[in-house]
């Protein structure tokens, strides 16, 4: 079962929880234990705000399994206010609104489900506001 | 004083219409709409669940209460459409919310009313000291078989309410519960759907514990329907709460505002909540509001409460019901509705 | 480090083998190079493949296919690195033998594809599985995203990507290995359905089963079995980030150019100096922008050249993808790197056909893993 690889992801997941580099101010997400840009090891703890634009995108027509009952939809490259970046699939929006530039909120959705018996698992998703 | 320090709610934005699924089934959109007041209902998207709603609804709520999530000491969601039938939903919520770890958490169940469950224990909890805020949360996203006359009323969505005893928003003056064994409504272990009792649904059921609870109610508080500025009851359609707030002597002006079900359906453990929600989102200091739920099975909880001046400082901090029920909709045809409702068999 | 040359080549079919196992396939392979080169032994052999264990449950497959070659109890490493498998086993035989270790080394890539897997989950563990895979995204929805970025700030087309279709399939036309030997046209291409917008079915490589080997010595050997050796001359690899969200820029890749720089500099040539090359054309959008990467054009004019014919055989000033590309000739993942290296082989001693290119002396085979979190890169130059 995927349940520890499921529990570690969920400070991430359910509360956008970053790691802010103490040196350089480069926000990882999710965190690292090495600052990629400048190599220093300390990091401080910050929540991304739910707000943000998408920077690139995608609509995914032919998708694996787990989701194939949702195509069409679209996946974003998204910037939080405060520079940040994820990727996440588009909820609750025509998909002509979606473009480059666009202003999204995050929100707490049902991400897949681990076939019929296993868990629920849940994240982040963006909706174009 | 102890009562709701804030609420707050969550509508998905999808909707079909009463036409689109009566032309389905070959029924008569016009007697539907007629007879049990439905016009469209909401309906939950691939991606949103009791617990999602949950979440969404339970933000709302802390965004007006303003407090420490941390400072919840228990957390009780309400709904007959848990996604998980063993691991409670508010599990997921804590997480999601930063709530805990130091912090009680249970599932409710008893059909529509375990949303008002969670809030009778959350306020009892608050009022014997143990905890300084409880969280109560009513929501689901129902199923109803198809081709069935509750396929035109179960709906999704819920609401969220923090009591506590400071900066109180709506204090509770009273809350008493009726029940009986009275099998209206039911879902068997492993069953996709549930079932009914047809007409019994209606008598022997809803009104009975509506009326009596309600009947209970003013006498324990020794007031009369004239006092009250607002009347929730239990939505299972938009006829039933209207009928049963005329016996106790309501009339449809104080009704007016919590009766939603025409434009959300029937978001059972969400039903009552939400029309909670939807009266404080236009109450006035010094409003007395009245509420009594129902849950199939059957029981009733009801509610009295006083609404205080806090309550104009709260309301636009979070989204309010009628936006919800009116902004952004989405409607699905009944392929897209079947398709969000899992009612297609896939190959798994 | 001794100068090691190729100095024998051969490949499978590309495409649906249903009769053929992933055994089969590394060793006709592998066979066909050993006997195109005139060995009778081998020293070691790596292997190319990015996932026999998800596609037919197989792990272990150095040592499996080293079993089923029959060569004895030499050395066999399994090299891996997604897309970019087949290259990095090249850039790891060329180093035993550059080094002095080994020296007739087989460098051979296979991959199993149909069957039954579910291939687009499999391919997409060469993404980030906890923040891109398990938040929807595809492999192919990796590159749409540079597509979209790339047609936002440089006005690339729709039609320039299928250009880059268009071009491969008329290469792969006359490659008789390739999967497709079809001649398609632009609207054919447009037309085709969306699998990941922008990018249509026929601007995405194919499903593909197949295996290719090439086999290595040191140059000074290399008369004694062959007088139709080529030789390397740089042999490069460098990271990148694995999520295309964590970078910098979504129209270029950076261990692409990393890895061209190095390559540039280990050779001693500048782009100009390259004379065709075999670019990783997963999707359209990939050769677009590595023809920029390494140099071949400015940034954003990729599009633009492809159109103009700049990279065909006939009128190229750099023809890209003589043998067809990813796209026509086919992408059995682990095969492409070494598939690559034997189209620079077959170009650089005149075998190449209707392929030919003409006067062809310095040949470059880029290959790339997942979004572009790893690249390598070979340059050959005739002898």
């Amino acid at each position: 079962m995927i349940s520890p690889r499921y529990v570690r992801e969920v400070p991430q997941r359910y509360r956008l929880e970053a790691s802010k580099c103490k040196t350089c101010g480069k926000i990882n997400f999710p965190p690292r234990l090495i600052c990629p840009s400048c190599k220093s090891r300390e990091f401080e703890t910050i929540t991304l705000s739910d707000k943000g634009k998408i920077l690139t995108y995608t609509v995914i027509r032919v998708a694996s399994a787990i989701f194939s009952r949702e195509t069409p939809y679209a996946v974003a490259i998204i910037e939080t206010t405060e520079g940040a970046k994820l990727m996440a699939m588009i909820a609750d929006t025509n998909l002509d609104d979606v473009a480059i530039g666009k202003k999204v909120k995050l929100v707490f959705r049902k991400i897949q489900d681990e076939g019929v018996s296993g868990l629920h698992c849940y994240g982040y998703k963006a909706i174009v506001i | 004083m102890i009562g709701i320090i804030g609420y707050g709610s969550y509508l998905p934005r999808y909707r079909i219409k009463v036409e689109d699924i009566a032309k389905e089934w070959g029924s008569d959109p016009e007697s539907i709409k007629k007879g049990l007041k439905l016009f469209e209902k909401t309906v939950p998207g691939l991606d949103e669940d009791t617990i999602t709603i949950s979440v969404q609804a339970a933000k709302n709520a802390l965004k007006r209460a303003q407090i420490n999530p941390k400072e919840i000491g228990a957390v009780y969601i309400g709904s007959e459409s848990h996604p998980y039938a063993v691991k409670p939903s508010g599990t997921i919520l804590i997480d999601a919310l930063g709530i805990g770890p130091d912090v009680h958490v249970a599932s409710y169940e008893f059909a529509c009313k375990a949303g008002t469950e969670a809030m009778f224990v959350a306020n009892s909890l608050v009022k014997s000291g143990e905890v300084k805020y409880a969280l109560a949360i009513g929501a689901d996203t129902s199923q109803g078989a198809p081709g069935d006359a509750l396929e035109y009323s179960a709906s999704a969505g819920g609401s969220a309410f923090i009591i506590g005893q400071e900066n109180v928003i709506a204090e509770i003056l009273f809350s008493n519960s009726y029940t009986s064994d009275t099998p209206d409504f039911w879902r068997r272990e492993r069953e996709f759907y549930p079932r009914h009792a047809g007409r019994f649904t209606g008598e022997p059921a809803y009104f009975r514990h509506v009326v009596s609870a309600g009947k209970l109610l003013l006498e324990k508080s020794d007031m009369k329907p004239e006092d009250f500025d607002f009347a929730v009851f239990h939505m299972p359609n938009g006829k039933f709460p209207q009928v049963a707030g005329k016996k106790l002597g309501f009339t449809e002006k104080q009704m007016e505002t919590g009766w939603i079900a025409p434009w959300m359906g029937n978001t059972y453990s969400g039903s009552s909540p939400t029309g909670l929600s939807a009266v404080l989102d236009e109450a006035k200091p010094g409003n007395k509001i009245f509420m009594v739920s129902f849950g199939s099975g059957a029981g009733s909880d009801g509610f009295i409460f006083n609404v205080t001046d806090k309550i104009l400082e709260v309301q636009d901090k979070a989204p309010k019901v009628r936006e919800m029920l009116d902004n952004n909709k989405i409607y699905l045809d009944y392929g897209g509705y079947a398709k969000f409702r899992e009612k297609i068999i896939l190959n798994e | 480090m001794k100068d090691v040359a190729v100095i024998g080549i051969g490949m499978t079919k590309f495409g649906e083998l249903w009769n053929k196992s992933i055994k089969d396939i590394f060793v006709e392979a592998s066979l066909k190079a050993i006997d195109n080169a005139g060995v009778d032994h081998i020293d070691s052999m790596y292997v190319g493949a990015m996932s026999s264990g998800l596609f037919v449950g197989q792990e272990h497959i150095a040592a499996v296919m080293a079993d089923y070659l029959g060569m004895g109890p030499v050395p066999s490493t399994h090299v891996e690195s997604a897309c970019a498998s087949g290259g990095m086993a090249f850039r790891q035989a060329y180093l035993d033998v550059a080094s002095g270790n080994s020296e007739i080394v087989l460098a051979a890539g296979v991959e199993k594809m149909n069957d039954g897997a579910d291939a687009t989950a499999v391919l997409a563990t060469a993404a980030d599985q906890e923040y891109e895979v398990y938040n929807g995204i595809t492999f192919p929805g990796l590159y749409a995203m540079m597509a979209n970025a790339h047609m936002h700030d440089f006005k690339t087309t729709p039609e320039q990507l299928a250009a880059v279709a268009v071009k491969n399939h008329h290469n792969g036309f006359n490659n008789p290995n390739a999967q497709f030997r079809s001649e398609i046209t632009i609207d054919t291409v447009l037309n085709s359905t969306l699998v990941a917008d922008p990018l249509h079915l026929l601007d995405c490589s194919p499903v593909t089963d197949g295996g290719a080997a090439v086999i290595l010595c040191p140059l000074d050997m290399a008369k004694n079995f062959t007088d139709k050796a080529v030789k390397i001359i740089a042999s490069t690899q460098a990271s990148g980030t694995i999520s295309l969200y964590e970078r910098e820029s979504f129209t270029s890749i950076k261990a692409v150019v990393k890895a061209a720089e190095k390559a540039y500099k280990q050779a001693n040539l500048k782009p100009s100096d390259i004379d065709f090359a075999e670019v990783h054309d997963c999707f359209t959008i990939s050769e677009i922008i590595v023809s920029e990467d390494l140099g071949f054009f400015n940034k954003g004019k990729g599009g633009f050249a492809v159109q103009e014919g700049k990279t065909s055989i006939e009128t190229g000033e750099i023809p890209i993808n003589t043998s067809g590309g990813l796209k026509s000739k086919g992408h059995p993942v682990g095969a492409t790197g070494i598939a690559q290296v034997i189209e620079l082989y077959e170009q650089l001693t005149e075998q190449a056909g209707k392929r030919q290119v003409k006067n062809a002396h310095i040949g470059m085979a880029q290959n790339m893993g997942g979004s572009g979190a790893s690249c390598t890169i070979n340059i050959l130059e005739a002898l």
